[in-house]
């Protein structure tokens, strides 16, 4: 048997309220299968599943709020068979111990029987909640055939019970932020360092490239940025993955955590898997989907507890340069600045050049000025060869 | 002002202002003149304006249904009478492939101006060959327009409109009707193009015509003993539906019962019902829900045809369902 439980789907998470099963019993999962939509502070986010198996038992009913570690539910491995004689046994021993689970909560055989179909929404009561912003499958039905009306979910807006409201949400993602960030400041001793890197010959580069390509297939700077993190990263790998239990776990792969702002305020910041090893059209695709998907809410488990550093473009409103506050555990942050021309000497002569001003926050416990410096030369020496960015 | 009116009278009414009205409109039809008509609805017309404008034909639905649209195409505006839409299968082929189409197979050069009344429905232990409800199956047919009038004033006023239309009109007269009395404005005038609203309410909609329509009254009146609020819609009109009406009514109330007493494969009532998942759909909050005839022929014992035709008991029982209560 397997325990299928709750991950930490960030730093600055600590419980989940459990939204929506995708399985149920009797199904087989695959490693990597979205199996459920937990709500974090943040956004609700698609949960993966860690192994392959058969779904037994959906212990968390969705609508329950659990901490971090629960076992959501409990899967049988490949092969294994159903305990079936122990069935009612191992039900009363689950029901036993429950978390301060809702009172109503029936034994846990009877609630995964129902869990089993999905439960009747009317039409206009799931339009409702979704403008309410309400998970309408946590809700109890009155109407025919325990049908959730929309009775029933102005009935729970008005009580505010399954709450988040658009205001609520805001308020507790800025609960998180804050959390997440004073911790960070609290624990991390930051040092920054800062680089000015001519810009001209990239962008000559990314033009010429895009010229003649759909809107579509064009490449942004940030893409060719993004790349040039993760090969610099290559280089200098103590600035790539997490200080926890007083050591460093450096990561190989480069999964940066891309900041993106939320049109309702807030930020997120998933992950771009591989970025080092994947070439400039895929990660474009890639980076306009994780966005899209920021901004409807639909990101997956592991886009959010996978970043090994993060990267923020504060370009694109105008400031110069930009200092992060480092995302615990991670132990580095890379800045860019908006590229726009600037005085520059070359030759003993001063032009006027684009430039781009890229900043590093990275934590002191894992590295030191001197591999900050050599990270930061490392990443302007490979924007002035964007042709190198292309595939490797 | 108002007065008292009987459906029959207002129908009567109605003949009598245009034979009057106009010297090219005719009566014609089984039992029209002598007989005064099987449900008396013609009752002294012959002797007011004579055997030219009032005539008898013989047992032939099809032979005077076509005479009638030789008429229409001759300059006339016939109205037939058809006993009972029973009768009327008879007649399918003129209806349905001379006068719904000849506009169109003509390329527009003849419209048949032709109105055609005919009695419906079941309830009063004629058996099965006498109490077809068929106004749905014309109402599948393209150049026809097909109406239902439920109540009197509609019965006094629809003749009329329907008259003025150059193109083929059926009008359908529930056979219950005619002895309903209701208060009846003096004068009446009605358009052939709209549903009506007949009760305003908010939980659901009750959508019928015809002969179901005072059922339908009914059971929004025990309802609302109950502390629901039903909506009852006439729809009037069978083509070309008002969708607009149903539609805005659906969407107030969010729920609806179709109540038609044809059978419910392949009916009118599957087609409103069809319309509103088109267009309602996300308004709605619960499944629709009908109430029409057991898919039999209709019994001659007065239990069993109670038992086989929507009733105001059914009605009830089926919006207490919807609404998720105990019935």
């Amino acid at each position: 048997m397997i325990d299928f439980k709750l991950p930490s789907l960030g730093a600055d998470m600590d419980q989940g309220k459990l939204l929506q099963w995708h399985v149920k019993p009797g199904d087989s999962v695959k490693r990597g299968q979205v199996i459920a939509v937990v709500d974090t502070s943040k956004a609700a986010v698609d949960v993966e599943c860690w192994d392959d198996g058969t779904v037994h038992q959906l212990v968390v009913q969705p609508g329950e709020t659990v901490p971090v570690g629960t076992v959501l539910a409990t899967l049988l491995a490949p092969g294994e068979a159903a305990p079936a004689a122990a069935q009612a046994p191992a039900a009363q021993g689950t029901t036993g111990p429950a978390p301060a689970g809702p009172t109503t909560a029936g034994p846990a055989t009877i609630a995964a029987v129902a869990a089993a179909t999905r439960p009747p929404v009317s039409p206009s009561a799931r339009k409702r909640a979704q403008e309410l912003g309400l998970a309408v499958e946590a809700l109890q039905g009155t109407g025919a055939q325990g049908a959730v009306t929309l009775a029933d979910v102005e009935a729970a807006a008005a009580q505010g019970a399954v709450a988040a409201t658009p205001a609520d949400r805001a308020q507790a993602m800025r609960r998180a932020i804050a959390a997440a960030m004073s911790r960070s400041k609290r624990e991390i001793p930051h040092y920054y360092l800062s680089e000015s890197i001519p810009m001209a010959h990239a962008l000559a580069w990314l033009q010429q490239r895009n010229e003649g390509q759909a809107i579509t297939e064009r490449i942004l700077p940030a893409v060719l940025q993004l790349k040039a993190v993760a090969l610099a990263l290559q280089r200098v790998p103590q600035l790539n993955g997490f200080y926890r239990q007083d050591q460093f776990d450096m990561s190989g792969a480069v999964h940066a955590g891309v900041a993106i702002a939320l049109r309702g305020g807030g930020l997120v910041a998933p992950a771009l898997h591989d970025v080092q090893a994947k070439p400039l059209a895929q990660l474009m695709r890639e980076l306009a989907d994780l966005v899209q998907r920021a901004r409807a809410g639909s990101l997956r488990s592991s886009e959010m507890s996978d970043p090994t550093i993060t990267v923020t473009n504060l370009g694109d409103q105008g400031a110069e340069s930009v200092f992060g506050v480092i995302y615990p555990p991670q132990v580095a942050l890379v800045g860019f600045g908006t590229v726009a021309p600037r005085p520059w000497v070359v030759d003993g002569e001063v032009r006027a050049l684009p430039l781009l001003t890229a900043s590093l926050a990275a934590d002191h416990r894992v590295t030191d000025g001197h591999q900050g410096a050599l990270f930061l030369a490392a990443l302007r020496e490979l924007l002035q060869t964007p042709e190198q960015l292309e595939t490797t | 002002m108002s007065r008292r009116l009987t459906y029959r009278e207002a129908v009567r009414e109605a003949l009598r202002e245009a034979l009057s009205g106009d010297a090219r409109v005719f009566l014609m039809g089984e039992d029209v003149g002598r007989y005064g008509g099987t449900y008396a609805v013609s009752k002294g017309l012959l002797a007011e304006f004579g055997p030219e404008r009032v005539r008898d034909t013989p047992l032939s639905e099809l032979g005077f249904t076509a005479a009638g649209i030789g008429a229409a195409l001759g300059g006339m505006r016939p109205i037939v009478e058809i006993m009972t839409v029973n009768f009327s299968l008879l007649a399918l082929d003129p209806i349905v492939n001379t006068a719904a189409m000849l506009r169109h197979m003509s390329g527009g050069q003849f419209s048949v101006p032709i109105v055609i009344r005919m009695a419906t429905g079941a309830g009063r232990q004629v058996a099965a060959q006498h109490s077809n409800s068929f106004e749905g199956w014309y109402a599948h047919v393209p150049g026809l327009r097909v109406l239902s009038p439920a109540t009197v004033e509609d019965a006094r006023g629809m003749l009329a409109p329907a008259l003025a239309d150059p193109d083929p009109v059926l009008i359908f007269e529930h056979a219950q009707l005619y002895n309903r009395e209701e208060e009846t404005a003096d004068v009446v005038q009605v358009d052939i193009t709209h549903a009506a609203v007949r009760r305003e309410g908010k939980d659901v909609s009750l959508i019928t015509h015809g002969g179901s329509l005072p059922k339908a009254l009914l059971a929004a009146e025990e309802l609302a003993a109950q502390g629901i609020s039903a909506e009852v819609l006439d729809l009037r009109v069978l083509r070309p539906l008002d969708d607009a009406t149903i539609m805005a009514s659906v969407r107030k109330c969010r729920r609806a019962v179709v109540i038609d007493e044809a059978w419910r494969s392949g009916s009118l009532a599957a087609e409103v019902m069809a319309r509103i998942m088109e267009q309602a759909f996300f308004e709605l909050d619960a499944p629709l829900a009908r109430v029409c005839s057991e898919e039999v022929p209709i019994p001659y014992a007065r239990h069993l045809e109670e038992a086989a035709l929507p009733q105001v008991e059914k009605i009830v029982t089926t919006v207490r369902q919807m609404l998720g209560k105990e019935t």
